[in-house]
């Protein structure tokens, strides 16, 4: 497709012409690079809740955000009106960063590169809503039908298509189409009066709505959170203290997110902030490790074809064999430092900023059986499922919390335990890693990283690891 | 399009909704121009300046439901969004509960809550630049070991609402905040540790001065160089302020009418039992002038109010909206909330726990073994059954003093034994955000470390 026939010029009439006027708008106090981000968001939403489709909603969204880069600076203005007078008025005011003439010549705009990650003919958001709350409410049918100790299910499923536009004055013009799906289980389980337990699932990427149908169905949702739910019914209180910890394969990749990813982000790391900070080519994992964010994935949430400052994704490693490699640049941090952009520069939408941040991060695998791995393990934990972390990027400490874990004896798996959050430190973590399985899996396509306020879809993904020395915050 | 216009849009939508089929129909609309500065080792980072506007719409056709919104309030829009709402209240499903507010308990609260003020939409952007500098600078220069820092910022938003539904109810509010905050990064032997403050206000004039904000995050990052794992034990517990709010957090999630009806809580169906300690009385209050909990009406048009959520260690109310309260056979409390997507839920106004009579230095001196909270990290709070682990930061207690920083542990127990094991309240309540607590002590806590 070329521009002529991109979204923004066919439904808004916007000519290549007015983007190169606007971007020189923005330029005109003496700014060195300035971008405009052009968004159209449409999203629905199902909600299931005892039965019945309690909420079903959709809605469109549409603006442009107007970045200008001067020096270190950064100045900031949108508008929801795409008006020419609005698009200016965004472009004059993000200029004011910037105090002197204009320094650089008109841009004159290319198309990059196209490919594309994620061909979906019809995004799910174009399908009949009937069909979608089909899916939603057959997830609730499976999961009440998995056990008669299920007594409460909520599913959402909600989708997203969004059309973005991205121009700079570095002559990069790139527009994507970029379609979204998710959904999810909640359960709740109880044996007679005792205590109810919890249990959730849920999954997506950037497919079709077929998917749902063929690749994971609701009912495959449906029947892992309730079994989820049925799991923690009889867990016993988590142990506390230092254990040795193995993670089981696939959403546990958020030790991943956490533990390094944020730390390797280059705002902090060009700021000297992060525990990471001028780390590059040290031992900071076992030399069984090495870490990649792959944005190129095909159909994976975390997934893109140009990242928000109109740069291709790529494959970035972070860490080889234990040894730190590089960092995740947007278009700032690579101008200050001098390093090339890995096309990690995303945002939440056009009210927002890019920063560096993930897409899909995840450990490749080792050589271990997963088994043999909890064979070796004489007492410890074994955590099948997170609820989600944080990590205090200063300082290096980060937490991810346990939804599903059971006590190690002896090299066998036993009992359930508790929710519990698991406790460590960034660049030392990983050192304790002492078997990496062959087993590596992405997790389901429910992840949601918050930065700095803004929220974005991404992945994670890891084979069964033995980590030797892990703080577990229970209470036993 | 100002201010004073959005009502009529708002009126349009309905009526345009009832012309289509809906029994009912309700319309929100909001605005906001956000303004925000950020410096960095003195230099300007980021200045963003917009403002953008958006509406909501729920139709009722029968008991069925269906909702939409727009970023868009040109006629063509609102008569897009309209079309929409109406054809998604064909695919969800008749709901016996799903109603509006009866017409007699509409209204908007008497008084002017002093939520907007002129002084935040008239600052020069010099003037706001400068006190992120000025907190920025107070942070770096107040000790040597605070040698970088993720900087200062300055941010304001000047917000309008409005709300409108088929039942004879339209209400419209402005409001304004701003604030100062400082983030240092403080280095000591090549581990680094950062810290925040921060002051907000409705109005310039209310902010405190932006030199205390740094001098404060600075000595915040201090105190946490040099930090130590301790080993493993059970000690008591006790949560500055600032983590103190989160308990309340919690605690909101626990009392709000979705995790009741759905027995989603480890308070459902505990109304009027004992559940915490004697001292412990937990208010929700969105009619206190100036604070950032309070509006005149919540977001489905019932007037705001005062409610005792726990009275002296006794469960008293839960916080409802329209349909919970309809779910549980009860009455709304006036807590609807909603953003411009989907239906109400529940939000809180003034969440805040009473303060009691000792200082949280007389606290501290009467612990001879504990751990001295001062961040948590992480999502460990299971609502349905209790359980609470959580990342933790702060100084460990011995013979009565702040000894010595602790990091990269976790504190761990059930919310239940917390409520009934309160040692103490300090008397230090500051509202400080729309969720308040003074200094709290748990009796004893699990800390895992080494």
């Amino acid at each position: 497709m070329s521009f002529n026939d991109s979204f923004f010029a066919a439904k808004f009439g916007i000519a290549r012409r007015d983007l190169e006027n606007y971007l020189q708008d923005a330029l005109s106090r003496g700014g060195d690079y300035a971008d405009l981000y052009f968004e159209y968001l449409a999203t629905s939403s199902i909600g299931i809740d005892e039965s019945i489709v309690k909420s079903a909603t959709q809605g469109v969204s549409v603006g442009v955000g107007v970045r200008v880069i001067a020096g270190e600076r950064t100045g900031y203005a949108y508008s929801d009106d795409l008006s020419p007078e609005k698009i200016k008025h965004a472009a004059q005011v993000a200029a004011l960063i910037a105090s002197g003439p204009a320094k650089v010549e008109k841009t004159s705009l290319h198309e990059g590169v196209k490919r594309n990650l994620y061909p979906v003919l019809t995004a799910p958001s174009e399908t009949a809503f009937r069909e979608r709350v089909e899916l939603a409410q057959r997830a609730d049918r499976a999961a009440r039908a998995y056990d008669p100790r299920i007594f409460q299910v909520q599913v959402t499923y909600a989708d997203n298509l969004r059309e973005v536009l991205v121009a700079t004055s570095d002559g990069v013009l790139n527009f994507d189409r970029q379609p979204l799906a998710r959904m999810s289980v909640f359960t709740l389980a109880r044996d007679g009066n005792g205590v109810p337990q919890q249990g959730h699932s849920g999954g997506g990427g950037r497919y079709e709505l077929s998917w749902f149908q063929n690749e994971r169905t609701p009912e495959y949702f449906a029947k892992e959170a309730a079994r989820q739910a049925l799991v923690q019914l009889d867990a016993v209180e988590a142990p506390a203290g230092e254990q040795i910890v193995v993670l089981g394969p696939g959403w546990p990749g958020v030790l991943l997110h956490e533990a390094v990813g944020h730390g390797l982000e280059a705002d902090f790391n060009r700021k000297g902030v992060s525990a990471f900070s001028g780390r590059i080519g040290q031992q900071v994992a076992s030399p069984l490790c090495t870490v990649v964010d792959d944005g190129t994935i095909g159909g994976r949430r975390g997934s893109l074809n140009v990242d928000d400052e109109g740069n291709e994704t790529q494959r970035n490693v972070l860490i080889e064999n234990g040894v730190l490699r590089g960092y995740l640049q947007d278009n700032l941090s690579s101008r200050i430092l001098g390093a090339k952009p890995t096309g990690s520069g995303r945002r939440e939408s056009y009210e927002h900023i890019p920063m560096p941040r993930m897409t899909n991060t995840f450990m490749m695998a080792g050589e271990s059986d997963p088994a043999d791995i909890i064979r070796s393990v004489p007492r410890g934990l074994y955590c099948a499922n997170f609820a989600g972390g944080q990590v205090d990027i200063t300082s290096g400490n980060f937490v991810f919390s346990a939804s599903e874990s059971y006590l190690i004896e002896d090299g066998k798996l036993t009992r359930p335990v508790r929710n519990a959050t698991l406790i460590g430190n960034g660049p030392e973590a990983m050192k304790y890693v002492s078997m990496v399985g062959n087993d590596l899996k992405l997790d389901e396509g429910i992840g949601i990283c918050g930065k700095e306020g803004q929220s974005v879809p991404v992945g994670v993904g890891i084979p069964t690891v033995r980590i030797d020395r892990m703080t577990v915050g229970g209470t036993a | 399009m100002t201010f004073d216009k959005l009502p009529e849009i708002a009126q349009a939508a309905i009526k345009q909704a009832l012309d289509g089929g809906a029994g009912d129909a309700e319309c929100t609309i909001s605005e906001g121009d956000e303004f925000s500065a950020s410096v960095r080792m003195g230099e300007v980072e980021t200045l963003k300046e917009a403002g953008s506007r958006g509406a909501g719409l729920r139709v009722l056709i029968g008991r069925r439901m269906g909702s939409s919104y727009t970023s868009d309030l040109t006629p063509e829009g609102i008569r897009h969004m309209v079309r929409s709402a109406i054809d998604l209240a064909s695919v969800t499903t008749e709901d016996p509960h799903a109603d509006l507010p009866d017409a007699d308990e509409l209204g908007s609260i008497e008084g002017d809550l002093q939520l907007f003020s002129e002084d935040v939409a008239g600052l020069p952007a010099e003037l706001k630049i400068d006190s992120a500098k000025r907190a920025e600078a107070a942070a770096l220069a107040f000790d040597p070991r605070i040698t970088n820092s993720e900087g200062g910022s300055f941010d304001s938003n000047i917000g309008g609402r409005v709300f409108a539904n088929s039942r004879g109810f339209i209400g419209a509010y402005r409001s304004t905040y701003c604030s100062v905050s400082a983030v240092p990064v403080a280095i000591q032997n090549g581990a680094m540790e950062r810290d925040y403050w921060f002051t907000m206000a409705r109005n310039f004039a209310g902010l405190e001065d932006p030199e205390s904000v740094g001098r404060i995050a600075a000595a915040r990052a201090i105190r946490r160089l040099g930090a130590v794992k301790v080993e493993t034990q059970r000690v008591p517990v006790i949560f500055e302020p600032r983590v103190a709010r989160t308990l309340l957090g919690n605690l909101f999630e626990a009392v709000e009418g979705r995790s009741i009806y759905r027995q989603a809580s480890f308070l459902a169906g505990k109304l009027g039992e004992k559940i915490a300690d004697e001292r412990i009385t937990l208010i929700d209050d969105g009619t206190i002038p100036h604070l950032f909990g309070s509006q005149p009406f919540d977001d489905e048009g019932v007037p705001t109010r005062r409610t005792p959520v726990i009275e002296k260690g006794v469960l008293k109310s839960y916080l409802l909206n329209t349909y919970t309260a309809r779910k549980l056979g009860m009455k709304t409390t006036g807590n609807a909330s909603r953003g411009i997507t989907g239906n109400a839920g529940i939000g809180h106004g003034n969440f805040f726990l009473e303060a009691g009579d000792k200082s949280p230095e007389e606290i501290i001196r009467g612990v001879r073994n504990g751990f001295y909270v001062t961040e948590l990290i992480g999502s460990g709070v299971n609502i349905v059954t209790g359980d609470y682990s959580r990342g933790a930061v702060g100084l460990w207690v011995r013979d009565g003093e702040l000894a010595f920083p602790v990091s990269e542990v976790t504190i761990a127990s059930t919310m239940q034994e917390m409520l009934n094991t309160v040692a103490e309240i300090g008397s230090d309540l500051e509202f400080r955000g729309s969720v308040s607590a003074p200094t709290i002590m748990i009796g004893e806590m699990t800390v895992a470390g080494r």
